[in-house]
């Protein structure tokens, strides 16, 4: 397990260089005139020209000036360094201002996804083809062919607005009450797919050879439903989860935007939006790391729970 | 054959604290006259889309304290199912169980309500199952599954329970035991998967043991030694066995009587010399038949001929009369009753005597 761990670290590392440097070139490869992108409609002066080329080390160009800066950007970010964004501020400081909001939001998401989703998925699975499991099923169907995009204002319209039960926007500094529903419209789609994933895995589960020999062995039905066949019906889920719980942590642009929530998925929004080269890049170098670590958690967990798979 | 159990009793003992407790385990808890374990004109069906299917047709056996029965049948002759609605894990739906009795110690199980019945499970009744690797729960050690019987039925503590499940699993002979406690299913042969199998079916010291198929998952070699030690542990436990199984040559060094099953019925019941020495049913006559021997060389291997029904279309009259090498025209018509032929041998065959006297194999 240790040797896997380490392997998959290594491998973090090949994975982390590979996608700053894509998202690196994306950004900025392809630029014409930097200094008069960052200037926008205003005229350069020469002395400005000067000092700019100088600062970026534009006077390098071609592929070899390309990864000159590349590595000069990768080697202040392993000091900690994420830069400056073109608005002037400390991209460490935007971060380190977003991330809290949006890792509230998505463990909001991420209770509401497990404590409903797994919960009714469990309840379904059970009682297949009864009215509760046709209605989930029903109900997880509309919440999936529904985007977020539409979602989100109905809900922020309908519970913030028209029946004012929760607040319509979040702001800066947003406290838990106020990033509750977000919460639940960003865990919403996740929990559909938790549901049906858990209904089937239990449906699943409870026709295995195992579960037989559980009753031969006098358990009773709570027991048999809530240790063997939960524990093995997780397996799928977990990894669903794991992933999901990196793609949250990636910031939600859509729900952060609409209830005007000052987190991560908002800030890249407005760095896409506003073309800010080194904000996107800084932003997209930490999801990655968020993303590579959720993985390697989900591989390790996936290991605990089915003791089959052994990662030598 | 009253009294203490002599060499294992106090091993035995720490097993069956609670049950112990209530009663004191006679050697003979038959109740005078009865069985220990009888189905009566047993009928189950399978409820599916596409159909009724007859899958138990009016089955009759019984178990006596300290013996083995064999139950013979080809797949999908019901014999499985049967025991499944004796332990009472059919699954319901699709199963249905239309009518009979199945009487242990004289109470009718079917009667009895689902608590009930759990309690019986494991306890009084316990069973194996084919292929241990997919009985086993994947994911649990399987020191903590032969525990958890221990500590769920008979209120042992985790640390109990864990010398408890040791000590069984020396009884089935896994070597370096207490070692392998923490293993997996998957971590085993196996043989020592079925070993496993069987340690957390004598957790809760049964009177019976249902072993379904227990071999026919497993290597030749292997198949010996785990029928050896179901035999030895039934003898020394004193346990009474039901043995289902296909394979003939597992029977004959283990089992004092046989029923075989064909279609959901018993077609004939027997001592495991007379069934072998002169079968008084065509189907079983059939089965012998087509067991290659070493002596005949050259000579093209019997078989049965045709396949088994299709049990949502069963034949008129006798079930197995579309193959049956002896049938007549009452074959077609009536449906054969048993036959008794003295010696408690029963044969549902119109022709069970001609059949039986027939030497002609």
């Amino acid at each position: 397990m240790v040797r896997f761990i380490l392997r998959r670290l290594l491998q973090m590392v090949l994975a982390f260089f590979g996608t700053t440097l894509i998202v690196y070139a994306l950004m900025f490869a392809g630029q014409g005139d930097p200094i008069q992108a960052l200037a926008g409609e205003r005229p350069v002066t020469e002395a400005q020209r000067a000092y700019l080329t100088e600062k970026f080390h534009l006077d390098r160009t071609g592929i070899d000036g390309f990864f000159y800066r590349y590595f000069d950007y990768i080697r202040n970010l392993l000091q900690g360094d994420l830069g400056e964004s073109l608005t002037g501020r400390q991209i460490g400081d935007i971060l380190a201002a977003a991330w809290p909001v949006t890792i509230k939001l998505a463990l909001i998401a991420m209770a509401v996804t497990v404590l409903v989703g797994v919960t009714a998925g469990v309840l379904a699975g059970v009682r297949r083809a009864s009215i509760f499991d046709n209605s989930t099923l029903l109900l997880t169907l509309v919440v999936l062919a529904v985007p977020t995009i539409v979602l989100a204002p109905i809900a922020q319209y309908l519970l913030g607005v028209r029946w004012q039960l929760f607040p319509p926007t979040a702001g800066a500094d947003p406290d838990f009450y106020s990033l509750l529903l977000p919460g639940i419209v960003l865990g919403s789609l996740s929990l559909a797919t938790a549901l049906r994933l858990t209904r089937t895995a239990v449906a699943e589960n409870l026709r295995a050879d195992y579960v037989r020999t559980a009753r031969s062995k006098g358990l009773v039905k709570r027991r048999i439903v809530g240790i063997h066949v939960l524990r093995n019906s997780l397996i799928p889920v977990v990894t669903f989860l794991g992933v999901e719980l990196g793609n949250l942590m990636g910031g939600a642009i859509i729900t952060e935007g609409v209830f005007n929530i000052p987190g991560v998925g908002f800030n890249l929004f407005r760095a896409i939006r506003t073309e800010d080269g080194p904000l996107v890049v800084g932003i997209v170098s930490v999801l990655v790391v968020v993303y590579l670590i959720a993985n390697l958690v989900v591989d390790v967990l996936y290991a605990v729970l089915d003791p089959r798979i052994r990662y030598e | 054959m009253r009294g203490n159990r002599p060499t294992r009793g106090s091993e035995r003992k720490a097993g069956a604290v609670s049950q112990s407790a209530v009663q004191p385990t006679p050697a003979s808890p038959t109740p005078e006259g009865g069985h220990l374990l009888e189905v009566r004109d047993l009928h189950v069906e399978f409820r599916t889309g596409e159909g009724v299917a007859k899958v138990i047709n009016g089955v009759s056996y019984h178990l006596d304290a300290g013996e083995t029965l064999a139950v013979l049948g080809e797949s999908g002759s019901g014999k499985s199912v049967t025991a499944q609605a004796i332990m009472g894990i059919l699954d319901t739906p699709p199963a249905v169980i239309r009518s009979g009795q199945i009487r242990y110690q004289g109470r009718d199980l079917l009667a009895q309500s689902e608590e009930q019945r759990r309690q019986v499970r494991g306890t009084e009744i316990a069973m194996i199952f084919q292929d241990a690797l997919s009985a086993l729960n994947p994911t649990f050690p399987v020191g903590w599954q032969i525990g958890e019987t221990l500590r769920q039925r008979a209120g042992m503590s985790r640390g109990d329970a864990r010398r408890r499940a040791i000590e069984l699993m020396e009884l089935v002979k896994i070597p370096a035991a207490a070692s392998r406690l923490g293993d997996y299913p998957h971590q085993f042969s196996g043989g020592m998967r079925q070993r496993v199998m069987i340690a957390m079916a004598l957790a809760l010291n049964p009177k019976v043991l249902i072993a379904d198929e227990p071999t026919t998952a497993l290597d030749v070699t292997v198949q010996a030694q785990i029928m050896d030690l179901l035999s030895d542990l039934r003898r020394d436990l004193r346990m009474a066995m039901i043995l289902i199984t296909h394979d003939l040559g597992v029977v004959a060094g283990v089992a004092d009587r046989i029923a075989v099953m064909y279609a959901g019925r018993i077609v004939e019941h027997a001592d495991v010399r007379s069934l072998y020495k002169t079968p008084a049913h065509p189907y079983t006559k059939g089965l012998l038949e087509s067991i290659p021997r070493l002596d005949f060389h050259g000579q093209q291997l019997s078989t049965i001929r045709g396949l088994p029904p299709n049990l949502m279309r069963i034949p008129s009259g006798c079930p197995f009369h579309p193959r049956c090498p002896y049938v007549q025209q009452v074959c077609v018509d009536v449906v054969p009753h048993d036959l008794v032929l003295g010696d408690g041998r029963t044969s549902a065959c119109h022709f069970a005597q001609e059949v039986r006297d027939d030497r002609a194999r």
